[in-house]
Parts: structure tokens; sequence; C-alpha cells
């Protein structure tokens, strides 16, 4: 590592979806590549979010949401971002995402949107290519 | 015993053929194991069967341990439920969705609530934004209980309702209907899910801890004993264990202890297991592995008639029977190559039919995108219709029983869970395995092994990591709740809360919050409550202010 600092992570649920087998099996894989990760656990408002965020210096927030309030939930987290001035975490969202959706939520800020059948591998590629704060191993 | 003499030496033989073939052409891999780890043999013969017990292990359907059916006719008699578990927007939609189903021919309803509805928020609660009849329909009140019912007389209808932390509150309000429509408690039947301790593991939609949730729970098994008798007062759940990501022998051995959990807690509420015991009621998934899922079947029948008898000394029969509702994998399908999910999911209706359950919910190709589409939920309930009637399976009963492997894996998948139930014994049972965070644990770890096996190839999905096409087709119909539903959901709360006679509402959850800081039973006060248009979010703030919430620990 360049910077001798793991890349951290921050996986969320937000909203009061219960379904979270894909962020945790995330979580082991993101952890299995090296990285740092804290999940939150269930039922975070999109506030909650992005204090834990910032206070755990977070590079990556990931976060799932399979009810269907995904438009209100992620695009809240991006606004709160950016109203505290942070743009240099890079925000991934996952879960069932119509593709309708998924061109709003790429102008709202978030970098991607992974559905399912995600290899995770290709979620531990996509953070080491687009990581915003620093470049890590 | 000469018999078996010559099986050994033809086996033998064999092997020692398979032997040569081997070394011209390896078998397509190294190891075959299921996916609860049990090997699989290359073939299985009365071997595998040594010392096996017809009596003691199958006994005839109808009878202890009740591993071929739980009816003596089975199928013969009559089809499960079909039961297509349904639900969005405004009770008005759903109440369209039902009279649909029902002129289709489904026999059973089976109610799906919306997240705010089943952890026991209004849908103005703030933390309702974005999901108001998004998974399910949303019920503020008594009003939305009775327009979703509206039309469906409710002593022809047999209602399962997936509601468990605010259970007491739902089953009141559809108590209140009947009561509405003139129909009497005895007459009610169905289902309402009401386990809680799945949810703290696998489903996350629990509002109290789990003790003062255990008293709802043996509340509801005491009143509905004396009041609603025909109905299932829980609906023990392995299905979101087995979504969570466990394996077959984990769902099995998770159901069945947090099981022994609501029997142990309703027995030291006083009640008697005969009592309650023939009102209990299970579900499960049904996954891909055929064999294994039928043979999981089996091994929970024989397993829980066992634990009744001998841990609980149930003298009735119907407290031994395992009765449960099956749903198929929803974690199986694909976004990929939808179609393909219909015949993921006919193979699981059959693994389902096969292990004889009473109940069944197929699901619909497309929900890995989204909530079913009138023509996919038709299709799912197509598929239960054709098993039904077309291909005959239902004519005898439990026809695979005495399949070398069959048996032997009923036997292994049996032994294997009650490991583990020795070993959440030992911790001082479910509720203490839940709260050391062993159970979530297990499932895990089987969940993350699940997606290695699928990303290292070892396990083949098709069309996901095999014979992917370039461009996917997607269904073009799903299904979209409209945004605004939450906004008319909003409006008739106000509307609700400007009519009602609010001095009442204040009376009946303050009468509501004594007997929470008491030991009273809770139902009759809930009863009251909902009858006098308390919403479900006052009445869940109400217990809250008693009994707190539960926090799940970030990790």
């Amino acid at each position: 590592m360049q910077e001798g600092r793991k890349i951290r992570v921050l996986a969320a649920k937000p909203g009061l979806d219960g379904h979270d087998r894909g962020i945790k099996v995330i979580c082991a894989a993101l952890r299995d590549a090296g990285m740092e990760v804290i999940y939150t656990g269930l039922r975070q408002t999109p506030e909650q979010i992005v204090a834990a965020a910032i206070q755990e210096d977070a590079d990556v927030i990931a976060m799932s949401c399979l009810s269907g309030a995904h438009n209100y939930l992620f695009t809240r987290v991006m606004q709160i971002l950016k109203e505290k001035g942070v743009e240099d975490i890079l925000v991934l969202g996952g879960g069932i995402i119509p593709d309708e959706d998924i061109p709003g939520l790429k102008a709202a800020g978030i970098a991607e949107i992974f559905g399912p059948g995600t290899d995770t591998n290709d979620i531990v590629k996509f953070i080491r290519e687009n990581l915003k704060r620093h470049k890590a191993a | 015993m000469d018999d078996l003499e010559k099986l050994r030496e033809l086996k033998a033989q064999y092997e020692a053929a398979v032997a040569k073939v081997l070394q011209k052409m390896p078998e397509r891999r190294a190891e075959f194991v299921n996916s609860s780890g049990i090997p699989i043999e290359r073939v299985y013969t009365p071997l595998d069967l040594e010392g096996w017990d017809y009596v003691e292990k199958l006994g005839m359907p109808g009878q202890y341990p009740f591993t071929r059916a739980v009816q003596p006719t089975a199928y013969r008699g009559r089809y499960w439920t079909m039961r297509q578990y349904a639900g969005f927007a405004t009770a008005e939609e759903t109440n369209k969705r039902y009279h649909f189903l029902l002129q289709s021919g489904q026999t059973g309803l089976s109610v799906a609530f919306d997240l705010p509805t089943q952890i026991g928020y209004d849908s103005d609660h703030e933390l309702a934004r974005g999901e108001v009849g998004k998974v399910g329909v949303a019920i503020d009140s008594l009003w939305d209980m009775e327009r979703l019912f509206e039309g469906i007389p409710l002593d022809q209808v047999s209602t399962s309702m997936t509601i468990n932390a605010p259970c007491a509150v739902i089953l009141a309000m559809y108590l209140a209907v009947a009561e509405k429509q003139g129909v009497p408690f005895d007459k009610l039947r169905g289902t309402v899910q009401n386990d809680i301790l799945k949810e703290y593991p696998a489903r996350g939609t629990y509002i109290f801890g789990p003790r003062p949730s255990m008293r709802l729970i043996t509340n509801i098994f005491e009143y509905c004993t004396k009041y609603v008798p025909q109905w299932n007062t829980i609906s023990i759940s392995g299905y979101h264990i087995r979504e969570a990501g466990s394996t077959a022998v984990q769902e099995v051995a998770f159901t069945l202890a947090n099981g022994i959990a609501y029997v142990q807690a309703a027995i030291d509420a006083g009640m008697k297991v005969d009592e309650f015991g023939p009102r209990l009621s299970f579900f499960f998934n049904s996954h891909l592995d055929f064999f294994e899922e039928i043979a999981k079947f089996r091994a929970a029948r024989r397993l829980w008639a066992k634990i009744m008898k001998e841990r609980f000394g149930a003298k009735d029969p119907r407290s031994m029977m395992l009765r449960f509702h099956t749903q198929t994998a929803g974690c199986s399908l694909t976004a990929q190559q939808p179609l393909n999910n219909i015949m993921r999911t006919a193979f699981e209706a059959m693994a389902a039919v096969l292990g004889g359950t009473q109940s069944l919910h197929t699901n619909s190709f497309d929900e890995a995108l989204a909530l079913p589409s009138e023509l996919a939920v038709q299709v799912a309930l197509r598929t239960q219709q054709i098993i039904a009637y077309e291909t005959a399976v239902c004519d005898t009963i439990d026809p695979l029983a005495g399949s070398y492997y069959i048996e032997s894996l009923t036997d292994q998948i049996e032994a294997k869970a009650q490991e583990y139930i020795d070993k959440i014994d030992q911790m001082g049972g479910a509720v203490a395995a839940i709260e050391k965070g062993y159970i979530q644990k297990e499932i895990q770890e089987s969940a993350y092994r699940y997606q290695r096996e699928i990303e290292k190839g070892e396990r083949i999905v098709v069309g996901l990591n095999k014979f992917k096409v370039k461009e996917e087709e997607k269904p073009a119909d799903l299904l979209k709740v409209d945004p605004a539903v939450a906004d008319r959901q909003i409006a008739r709360l106000k509307e609700l809360k400007a009519s009602r006679d609010n001095a009442a509402v204040q009376k009946a959850l303050a009468d509501l919050k004594a007997a929470a800081e008491g030991d009273a039973n809770l139902m009759p006060p809930i009863l009251a409550a909902v009858k006098s248009l308390a919403t479900l979010g006052e009445i869940c703030d109400t217990l809250r202010a008693v009994f707190g919430e539960y926090q799940m620990a970030a990790m």
C-alpha cells in the first residue's frame, strides 16, 4: 500500500429493509481483499450513514437496499454529503434497482450500482480503480 | 444376511469396474457434496440402510413419526393450499390483486405488508419515507384492513399474514374486520407468521427485544386457543433463515430450535403443550437441490414429532404433526435470463410437493427484478396447478419413501440437525444462541461459502456464471408502485385522526400501557385500541415506551 493504510469501507443498510445477506457477503469479500470494513447494521437513516462515514474516515460508502426505497434513500445520502462538503467519498449502491432508476442515481453522484448476481471481485476491482481519496494497493 | 453379503460382493465388483473407468475418464468433480456438507455417494444400495427399521423411521402416513405425511390420505384427499404471497401499494390495489388471484383459482390469501407496517410505523413516520406500499401493502388502521378484505367473506377463505413484531395488532385488526362482517372468531382460518426469533438473525423486521416479543407471542397462543381455535398461531419460519444463506440442515436445525423456544415459553407461561401444540405451523424454503430438499422436509417432520413427544410429553398426535407452508427459494432466482426462473421454481415446487407441504407459494419469474407482475404471478400459480392436476405425483403418498438415497439422506439431515439443536441447548436455547450471535455467524459463513462457490465456478447458475448471453432481455411489464401511494396513505391517516373520537383512542392506549406494564394478556387491550381506531404506529409506540426497542450491534 502506498499510503500505508487499508481502504476503509462503510457498508450500510439504509431504510427499513432487513435483507442483509448481500451486504454481509460483500463485507466478507472486501475484507478478504484486504479492505477494512465497518458494517452499520440495519435501519440506518441517511443522516446516520453520512455521520458514520465521516466519523470512521471512510473512503467508500457501500449501500444496499432491496425494498424499493433506493431513489429516496440513496439520493438523500448524496445530498447530505454535498451539504457537508464531502466530495471525496466513493459511494456505491446495490440491491434490487430497476434499470430505469440507474441514470437518476448516477446523476445524483452514486458511482456505480451493483445488481443481483454481481461477482464480488467486480466490486473489489471497481473500488480499487475508482477510489477518490488516495491510491491504495 | 446372505443377501447383504452378496450385495457387498456385487458392490466390490462394481467399484473395481468404476476404478478402471476413472483411470480413463475422471468424474465431473473430485467430490460430490450437498449444501449441508453431506457427501453424495456414487450409488446407494441397501448397504446404506443396514439395520434401518421401517416402523421406527417411517411408520404410515398420518402416524407417528409422520415422516411419510401428516394426514393418512395426504394429497389423495385434497391438494395443498395454493397461496401466493401478495401485497403492494394501498389496501384497494391489493384487494384487487386478491380478487384476481381468487378468480384464477388460488385457494388461500397471503398478505404481504410493507416495511413500515412490519416495523410498527404509520405511513407518515419519518423512517417510512420511500418505503410506503413498496414491498407490501400499507396498513395504518382498521380502515385500511377493512378495505383490504372488501368483498372477501372471512369465513370462506384462509388467510396467511406475514407479520411478526406487530402481529398482535394486525391479528386484532383482522378479528375486528371479521366482527364487522358478522363472522364469529371460531370460523376464522388462517395463519400469522408471528415468529420473532428468526427476525434477529435473518429477516430484520424486529421492534422489541426477544423477551417482550416472546410474551406477545405466548399471549397470542393463549388468546387464540380460547377464542380463535382454528387459527394457526405461529408459522415458525426457516424460509428466511435459508434466504439469509443457511444450508438445508441449518434451516431445519435453527427453525426447530426456535420452535422449541416457543413451546418452552408457552409452557413456562402456564399453558399445556396439547392446548397450543396442534396450532403451531411451520414455513420452509424449497431450494434447488431436489433430493436434499425432499429429504429435508421428511427429516423435519420426524424430528419435530420426536421433540414434541419425547421432550415435551405431548399426548395429542396433532401436537406432533409438523404442518408447513413452503415457498420456493427467492434467492435462487436470477435477474439474468429471468425466464429460467420459471424452471427453477417448478423444480423447487415439485420438491415441496414430494416432501409433503400443506401450502405452497411459487415465486414469480420477475422477482429478482421487482414485485411480481400479474402475468408472472399467474405463471407461478399455474406451475402449482400443473403439478397438482397434470403430473399425477399426488396420487400416491410419499412416493420416494424407501429410496436408498432419500432414506439415507433423511437420516443424515435429521442427525446433523439434531447435533445443532444439542449445541443450541447447551448454549441455553435459541434466544441465548441468538443473543450470542452464534446463529447469525453460522448463517453468514454458509452464505459466503455459497457465493464463493458461484464465483469460483464450482456451483453453476445457468445464465449467470455459465451459458451467459450478451444482450439480456428483461421482462417489459415490471410492476412499479406509484410514489403517490405514500401521499394518499398519509392523507387518509390525517382524515382518520380528524374524524375519530380521540379521547377514546387515548383511553384505549392508556389501558394498553397499563396492561403492558403488568403481566396481563395484551390481546384484549390491543383489540380495544384497534377498534377505537388507534393506529398501528400509536399502538406500537405505546408498547415501545414500555418494552424498549431492540438494537443490533454494528460489526
